[in-house]
């Protein structure tokens, strides 16, 4: 693929407290107004996992490295698709069942641009972002801490991407 | 010698019961080197880093590193298990 040579608007949020959805998606669309097409992909805590018993997660991450991973996704984002803007967010700490973990928006001149790279940016993000989920469950009166474990599922995602 | 800082995250900072440490290494160090003087601290550390695979990984200065990374003083190595952000 070209690789494109544009300077693109990147910023990444990591927060401690909720994301504020509201004010996240009008700076999304504020850009798209300028451009024409933006795509706001967010993931959550499932609140259908409560009847599992689930009562909460908690994100840990390595700060500084995380930091620099994501804004090398970003760039590598930047060149792959034409875009003006690319904003990630994603929570740290302790989050209830339907709160949002990660937000990502993309915003370019055409729907394509947008949507891929926004599904570029999950996928890596899922994969090297140095972040590690811990659920929090409550059995029969009884709390259990469980680390998630990654998915082969979510490693095959990246081949699509390479080559 | 060379002293560097040692980090673990999320599981193995539980398992290992350790956010971080200060160790002193013979120049000519590297990483695979480290995970043996780890491993030699015995119990879960044995466990941990006696055959470091595919589910340890490692960086040095915040990036991703090899088991051949040679290290140098103060450096920051971390351990860690697979990401499972987003």
């Amino acid at each position: 693929m070209a690789r494109l040579k544009v300077s693109v608007n990147k910023q990444i949020i990591i927060s401690k407290e909720s994301l504020d959805l509201g004010k996240l998606n009008s700076e999304i669309q504020a850009s798209e107004g300028q451009n024409g097409a933006s795509v706001i992909f967010t993931g959550c805590v499932r609140v259908s996992q409560q009847e599992q018993g689930l009562t909460g997660m908690t994100l840990e991450h390595y700060p500084g490295m995380t930091e620099s991973l994501l804004d090398e996704i970003l760039t590598e984002a930047g060149q792959r698709w034409q875009l003006d803007r690319i904003l990630v967010a994603h929570r740290v700490g302790y989050l209830s069942p339907g709160e949002t973990i990660v937000l990502v928006g993309t915003c370019g001149l055409h729907r394509k641009e947008a949507f891929e790279s926004a599904e570029f940016i999950m996928d890596y993000l899922k994969n090297k972002a140095t972040f590690w989920k811990k659920e929090h469950y409550s059995k029969q009166g009884n709390c259990e801490e469980v680390w998630v474990e990654s998915k082969q599922s979510d490693t095959d995602t990246l081949e699509r991407w390479q080559g | 010698m060379i002293t560097i800082k040692v980090i673990f995250f999320a599981s193995f900072k539980e398992l290992l019961d350790c956010a971080q440490l200060e160790l002193s290494l013979d120049e000519g160090t590297n990483i695979q080197d480290l995970c043996l003087v780890l491993s030699n601290k015995g119990g879960r550390w044995e466990g941990l880093f006696e055959q470091a695979n595919k589910n340890v990984k490692v960086a040095c200065n915040q990036s991703m590193a090899e088991l051949s990374t040679l290290l140098s003083e103060g450096d920051e190595v971390a351990f860690f298990p697979p990401v499972t952000g987003g």
